[in-house]
């Protein structure tokens, strides 16, 4: 959603405040770093260059606490010869400073045995183009922050509510060049609004994030979270059990978020993953459609992973069945598959995963299954989520701001938190309605495209005091 | 370094604050891993940069930069009282700060053997022994250890005249083995889960923790355990082992007592807490044996929460938690103190980094040593289990319910530790659970633990917190809820 026309900020401004370096300096940098290594004698070497601007309002008792900004360049560098690598981070960028990494680079590598398994660094590749910038977020200044901060605390006191959140923004660009000729940029904007407003003892939440921040809106926002805390007001202590739920897609990306890593090729090799012995089966419902696709509409990152691999769209699970994992270059081989564009910077001990998931939606709103319910209870979102068993994936975890009691179709009150303990592979295969998806942003997992879900027997273990 | 403090500091004058605090920071890393035989992770990194945090109209601002120039510094510095000026738009009142006195003054951790000068080839000799120990094992599927070293120094300079550096060095290490079968995936850790233990110290910690010792025995758990009976549920007399009663009392005391919590300003992060002002001195937090402190002085011992003074340059101080049971106080900053009648600042406020806000994190929050042996205490225990080894820990936002999990547990009958159980878990409310503590372990089986990954704030800091622990023995508690029948 657009925010109200006194809060738009003009391109032009914009781009006289965006505060990145021109990208071929960047790439000067690099150029810096892959002649010092030639010139040692390096066989092959790689460089990551990030650099980020980042700015963060953060408001609690309808006042600004704490109000930051942050700017900084780290330069990466990785050595191979002779089977053996290391990495070498600093943010030192004069020459002498990166002459030096690059000494300790070679050190830290020269020490270690030889692995047989380790690739030469990949060439030149081709990459598809992701619009990620936006120079109106890039522009947001600590004034304007403040100003929409400010809006949201005054809105709080005129409802008798406390206000606390942030609202941030921030710019960064990578630059990845390595000695085989490889060469990959990339540029992104974030902006996040999230507000907790409470009420008495009662609370609820609402939070938007974009690359653009002129699709949410603060103001609304905070009306949202407003709303949900006044009827989140008296909540009636239930007996814990199995409950219908609602998730709202915050819940469901917090939860449905800890999969990631288990749709890793390597996690699957090390016996680690929940799909382990299971890739090809139908372990969830056939409702349930999970791809991995850096260039949906919604999501944000670059188009090449950490060796600079081009990023592919890889369908996960269709129709409930687990059918792709993701590969770096060193899984894919040992796969005999071709590597999807996943793999962490090396060297690690992880591989890769999926870092821009979506799920498929449905056309159901967040109403119409509510009011298709007998019985149960609308999730606002989730908090300190943990794994219990890694095979059955059962998480366990707290409701927090906002649990709302459904009868016969309608929300008839707020309900005290429960702690949950619930398998996600049950979950979800118990999943009856999908809603519309959109870019759902929480604080357990990173963001991710997912729909609002209902879905039946989800397992309450114990109730708290709230 | 003390040029660019002492600039950025009078640029912030100069553009009109009223205080202002200045940290320059180098910080070194060195991360080591193996996993099945072979070396992952093998890095370093190096930091360095300022961070300037200025009170102007009666508001804060802070910026960071790595520009170590005199034009970078003073373009920082001027950034975070623009900032300050912003904050103002939406103030209430302006911000005050506890007294402090001026101090002058440099220290050095301790650290007898520099991680950074000990050659690569025996750290990494030593973890491919250890990891080759468990992998040997029949049943285990994946072996992997670590270790990370880090060094910081630290310039802080206010505009009070402070003028304080000190280096930390931090080590850390720990192995895992994790067995695979058909019926799931079990793992034991040493000598602790997540990392391992890590302290404020050198390479005589890695030593002293003799990984390749406890090798075999670490695989042959893991794999045990697949044949071992799952934890019953029911309510029950508990012991714990030193780690997770600290993890115990860092999700349940430590959280709880920061006053930037108490005071709302995490609400919509990390949350808030049950400890309303009304409860100091007034609320039984515990049963009457347990004493609980807050201590960043090196003389408590050398944890991931030791140092001389905090970051707004506060010394180190000894703070009484619970007190015969009784909870006795917070952990503040010269911000909060005031707000609750302490004359002084607690000391607890720390950074992750020059690029991030200094805030209120726990220091040492410790149970102090009781009376018992472990030997004793399973002796005097005729139904019970041990529960030793965290796997999960999840609380809610005011830290009233808790959850953990642990790796192993074992069953005591008759005074006697018998069978190995699989997937032991307990569950309670906070005050609940800390009231049915009958017994805690003496000095002998004290450790200060480390929990190197605290994560607070937002943008999000990741703090290193030390908790001394013995084990500990709980009655009535709610054992077994996590893997009830789904």
């Amino acid at each position: 959603m657009k925010p109200p026309p006194k809060h738009r900020i003009s391109e032009s401004k914009a781009r006289q405040a965006a505060g990145l370096r021109p990208e071929l300096e960047l790439h000067q940098i690099a150029a810096t770093v892959l002649r010092l290594a030639k010139q040692r004698g390096v066989p092959e070497t790689e460089v990551h260059i990030d650099e980020n601007i980042q700015a963060l309002t953060r408001f609690a008792n309808n006042t600004i606490h704490q109000h930051v900004a942050e700017h900084g360049v780290v330069v990466s560098i990785r050595t191979a010869a002779d089977g053996r690598t290391a990495r070498v981070t600093t943010n030192r960028v004069d020459e002498d400073s990166l002459r030096t990494a690059i000494e300790d680079c070679l050190s830290l590598a020269e020490h270690q045995p030889k692995d047989a398994k380790l690739l030469p660094m990949p060439g030149k590749q081709n990459y598809r183009r992701v619009r990620h910038f936006f120079p109106v977020t890039a522009g947001l200044t600590a004034e304007e922050r403040a100003r929409a901060v400010k809006n949201a605390c005054e809105f709080a006191e005129k409802h008798g509510q406390v206000a606390a959140g942030i609202f941030s923004s921030g710019q960064q660009q990578s630059v990845l060049v390595n000695s085989r000729g490889l060469a990959a940029a990339y540029r992104q904007t974030h902006a996040t609004f999230s507000i907790t407003m409470q009420q008495d003892s009662a609370a609820s939440w609402a939070k938007g994030n974009s690359g653009d921040v002129r699709q949410f809106d603060p103001a609304k926002l905070t009306q949202t979270a407003s709303q949900n805390a006044a009827r989140a007001q008296n909540p009636t202590e239930l007996q814990p059990g199995h409950f219908t739920v609602i998730l709202q897609p915050a819940a469901v990306l917090d939860l449905v978020g800890f999969l990631f890593y288990d749709f890793a090729a390597t996690a699957v090799a090390d016996k680690r993953s929940c799909f382990s012995g299971r890739v090809g089966q139908a372990i969830l419902g056939r409702n349930i459609t999970i791809s991995d696709d850096v260039y949906h509409p919604l999501q944000l990152g670059a188009p090449f992973d950490g060796e600079g691999v081009s990023r592919q769209k890889v369908v996960l699970v269709d129709r409930g069945v687990v059918k792709g994992l993701v590969y770096s270059r060193r899984s894919a081989k040992q796969g005999g598959t071709k590597p999807t564009g996943h793999g962490f910077p090396l060297p690690n001990e992880y591989g890769e995963a999926p870092m821009n998931l979506v799920i498929e939606g449905g056309t159901m709103p967040v109403d119409e299954m509510v009011a298709s319910t007998e019985r149960g209870l609308l999730v606002t979102r989730l908090w300190y989520i943990r794994e219990v068993d890694p095979y059955e994936k059962i998480m366990t975890g707290m409701t927090r701001d906002g649990l709302y009691l459904i009868e016969k179709g309608k929300i008839v009150g707020a309900a005290r938190n429960f702690r949950f303990n619930q398998s996600i592979l049950e979950m979800l295969r118990n999943v009856e309605q999908l809603g519309p998806v959109c870019r759902a942003t929480g604080e357990e997992a990173f963001e991710m495209v997912v729909p609002p879900m209902k879905i039946r027997g989800f397992h309450f273990s114990e109730a708290t005091k709230f | 370094m003390w040029d660019y403090g002492e600039h950025a500091l009078e640029t912030a004058r100069l553009r009109g604050a009223t205080y202002a605090d200045v940290r320059v920071m180098h910080l070194r890393q060195r991360d080591l891993t193996t996993k099945n035989g072979e070396v992952g992770t093998l890095g370093q990194h190096e930091s360095i940069g300022l961070g300037i945090r200025v009170v102007a109209n009666g508001a804060w601002g802070f910026a960071s930069t790595d520009q170590l120039t005199r034009e970078g510094v003073a373009g920082c510095a001027a950034q975070a009282v623009a900032i300050a000026r912003s904050s103002a738009l939406a103030k209430k009142e302006n911000v005050q700060l506890s007294p402090e006195g001026t101090y002058v003054d440099s220290w050095v951790g301790p650290c007898h053997k520099d991680p950074f000068e000990i050659p690569l080839e025996s750290q990494l000799d030593l973890l491919l022994a250890v990891d080759a120990t468990m992998h040997k094992v029949k049943g285990v599927t994946l072996s992997e250890t670590d270790m990370q070293f880090r060094k910081i120094d630290t310039w802080f300079a206010s505009s009070a005249r402070s003028k304080i550096h000190q280096r930390r060095v931090i080590s850390g290490c720990g192995i895992v083995a994790t067995a695979f079968q058909d019926d799931g995936i079990q793992k034991r850790s040493y000598p602790n889960s997540f990392g391992g233990q890590h302290v404020l110290g050198g390479y005589e910690l890695i030593e002293s923790m003799e990984l390749l010792r406890h090798a075999a025995r670490v695989g042959e758990e893991a794999v045990a355990l697949h044949s071992a009976e799952q934890c019953p549920e029911k309510s029950g007399t508990l012991i714990l082992c030193g780690s997770q009663l600290g993890l115990q009392i860092h999700e349940s005391i430590g959280h709880p007592i920061e006053l930037d919590r108490v005071l709302g300003q995490e609400a919509n992060f990390a949350g808030t807490s049950f400890l309303t002002l009304d409860q100091l001195h007034k609320l039984r937090y515990a049963s009457p044996i347990v004493n609980v402190v807050a201590d960043a002085r090196i003389a408590h011992g050398a944890g991931l929460g030791t140092f001389a003074y905090d970051d707004e340059g506060v010394p180190a101080q000894r703070i009484d938690v619970i007190k015969d049971g009784e909870f006795h106080g917070y952990l503040s900053s010269r911000e909060t103190a005031h707000l609750i009648g302490l004359p002084r600042s607690g000391g607890t406020v720390r950074t992750e980094g020059w690029n991030r806000l200094p805030m209120i994190r726990m220091t040492n929050v410790s149970i102090l040593p009781g009376q018992w042996t472990l030997e004793n205490l399973i002796a005097d225990t005729d139904d019970g289990i041990l529960m030793d080894t965290n796997r999960s820990w999840s609380i809610d936002d005011r830290r009233y319910q808790f959850q953990f999990s642990t790796e192993i547990g074992w069953e005591i009958k008759g005074g006697k530790k018998t069978r190995m159980l699989k997937n032991p878990s307990y569950s309670g409310i906070t005050t609940e659970f800390w009231n049915s503590c009958d017994a805690v372990c003496n000095a002998d089986e004290w450790v200060l633990w480390g929990t190197p990954n605290c994560g607070k704030g937002q943008p999000m800091q990741v703090m290193g917190t030390g908790h001394g622990a013995s084990p500990a023995r709980f009655r009535n508690v709610t054992i077994g809820k996590a893997f009830a029948k789904q």
